[in-house]
């Protein structure tokens, strides 16, 4: 892990991300016990619009508490990658919902996709979990925090009834990444 | 045992920090980005046997904290800017009334509505001159969640030591960002509790000067009667206009604050020893200053930060002390040049000062620092 290590997830307000955004920095700060900051885009535009959530994840405390130029970068959707997906740091990594990011920000960076939200629909039959499942996902990709912290950090935010649905949503997001980049 | 750990908004850590140090009545009127503090304290006051009050607005939010801190409760309320400005007039009462009270101000720009969403430090000099007549004011501005847990304890403490009102200040971005933080165990902080009378009711004096500057304050509904006015008053409470008394409470409530400076006051230094540019940086601001400084370090530049966090009253003897060692200070702050006033006052031309405002909602980032400095030395 390097001294400083920053995510920004991004999307359509209501998608999940914040949340994403927060169990990530619970998976690092609470449960490996690293040093997180997660902040968020918070303003009008989040409501249905853009919206954005950042994480900073260093082994020190961490001064600046927004992001400086990101490690890596999830977009879920064609307005949020034309907003946030910039300032990727050169051979960073961006991940793409694959049905929804039509037009690909350009850069030196690695980009990797796949259809997030289509594969929580029509694998999990819930929609709903997209965030989880590109949780998931960006563990795997950046190793910020270990599958299992991250898996523990989901399990701890969510009600006993949604308990397997969202374990699964985190498996099948990491173990797809890890295909991609096979 | 291990100590409990959470990931808190600094809002929510605000709110948690009122409940370490006793608060047990809030008072208040939503208003971003201060409305988690009250929406926890809605949740867990009543827990603690305490009340939670949504009020009209928020002039009636700052009179229900001075009622109830009359009865002997600690109290909290907590807005941004646009609340704070109506407070005004009652922040005035409790001043001159000397009732203890809290008030949290997650800033924003302004004037007026300004940017809700956004984040700001352009209140900073309205915690010292918000309200009118001569005053003491005391105002903490801590920088991180863990800070403002425990700068909120500490808020609670001065108020009911020095029988005044108390301004925590932290912008939309420490308010809103979430960190770990460590909860202390029960007796770790040092939690103060108001001087109550020893003498009888009726020999009881709200303003009685015999016990020192700070007068013990009974508790309404304890036995003790009195009166509280806003007008100047005797040691009886009652309002007077005689030269002498009016003169010795006024200058005796300044004096309650100067007198103590040296133990209200709390800064922290990075790297000022051998600093040729300070930093004086405060809130949000003060981690991107520490961020430029140690970049600047790794170019050879001698940088420091100097962070007050008590803001006011303002760290006035150690600020002279660095414009006479280094060249230059710099000041960023999220307004259009407050801070950089006293620091300028204080300074008396010993050294260069440079000032970084910015005003568009964003944060001062470490590169404008860096140039900054780059720029005055």
């Amino acid at each position: 892990m390097a001294e400083r290590f920053e995510i920004r997830f991004s999307g359509a307000g209501g998608q999940g991300l914040i949340t994403a955004g927060i169990i990530l920095a619970e998976a690092a700060s609470i449960i490996e016990g690293k040093h997180a900051v997660q902040s968020q885009s918070y303003g009008p535009e989040a409501r249905g619009g853009a919206s954005k959530s950042e994480v900073i994840i260093s082994d020190g405390p961490i001064d600046y508490p927004k992001a400086t130029i990101v490690d890596a970068c999830l977009a879920m959707t064609q307005e949020s990658a034309d907003k946030y997906a910039n300032g990727i740091k050169e051979g960073g990594v961006l991940l793409l919902d694959s049905d929804f990011v039509k037009k690909e920000p350009q850069g030196d960076f690695k980009v990797y996709k796949f259809p997030i939200t289509r594969t929580a629909k029509d694998d999990l039959g819930r929609e709903i979990v997209a965030n989880v499942v590109a949780l998931g996902a960006m563990i795997a990709l950046t190793g910020a925090v270990s599958r299992e912290a991250g898996e523990k950090a989901v399990l701890a935010r969510v009600p006993e009834a949604f308990l397997e649905l969202n374990k699964k949503a985190y498996a099948l997001g990491y173990e797809k990444v890890k295909e991609l980049m096979k | 045992m291990a100590k409990k750990v959470a990931l808190l908004q600094g809002n929510e850590a605000c709110a948690q920090g009122a409940l370490y140090a006793g608060c047990k009545f809030f008072g208040g009127y939503p208003i971003t980005p201060s409305t988690e503090v009250a929406e926890v304290l809605s949740v867990e006051l009543p827990k603690v046997g305490g009340k939670f009050i949504q009020m009209e607005d928020e002039i009636g939010a700052m009179a229900s904290v001075i009622g109830a801190s009359l009865t002997g409760s600690k109290v909290l309320t907590a807005t941004s800017g646009p609340g704070v400005s109506l407070k005004q007039e009652l922040i005035g009462y409790a001043c001159i009334a000397e009732v203890p009270c809290v008030i949290i101000n997650v800033m924003r720009g302004g004037p007026s509505t300004g940017m809700p969403t956004g984040p700001g430090q352009s209140d900073v000099q309205q915690a010292k001159w918000g309200t009118h007549g001569d005053h003491a004011a005391i105002a903490l501005v801590p920088a991180s969640c863990q800070e403002i847990f425990s700068e909120t304890v500490r808020a609670f403490n001065l108020a009911e030591k020095y029988r005044m009102p108390v301004q925590v200040l932290f912008d939309e971005i420490v308010g809103h960002s979430r960190e770990r933080i460590e909860f202390p165990e029960p007796g770790e902080l040092e939690v103060i509790d108001r001087q109550t009378p020893t003498v009888a009711p009726e020999q009881y004096k709200p303003y009685d000067t015999s016990f020192g500057d700070v007068p013990p304050l009974a508790a309404f509904g304890s036995g003790y009667r009195f009166h509280v006015t806003g007008l100047n008053k005797a040691q009886d409470g009652f309002p007077t206009t005689k030269a002498s008394l009016v003169d010795d409470e006024q200058r005796r409530q300044l004096r309650k604050v100067d007198a103590a400076q040296a133990e209200i006051e709390k800064n922290e230094e990075y790297l000022t020893d051998d600093a040729e540019v300070v930093i004086f940086a405060y809130g949000s601001t003060s981690r991107s200053a520490r961020y430029a400084v140690n970049e600047l370090r790794k170019e050879g530049i001698k940088a420091g930060l100097f962070r007050p966090i008590t803001l006011w009253p303002f760290p006035e003897k150690r600020v002279a002390e660095l414009a006479k060692k280094a060249k230059a200070i710099v000041v960023p702050e999220m307004n259009l040049g407050q801070m950089v006033l006293e620091v300028e006052r204080v300074a008396k031309g010993d050294c260069k000062i440079g000032f970084l405002g910015r005003v568009d909602g964003e944060p001062i980032n470490p590169g404008q620092i860096i140039a900054k400095v780059k720029e005055v030395k």
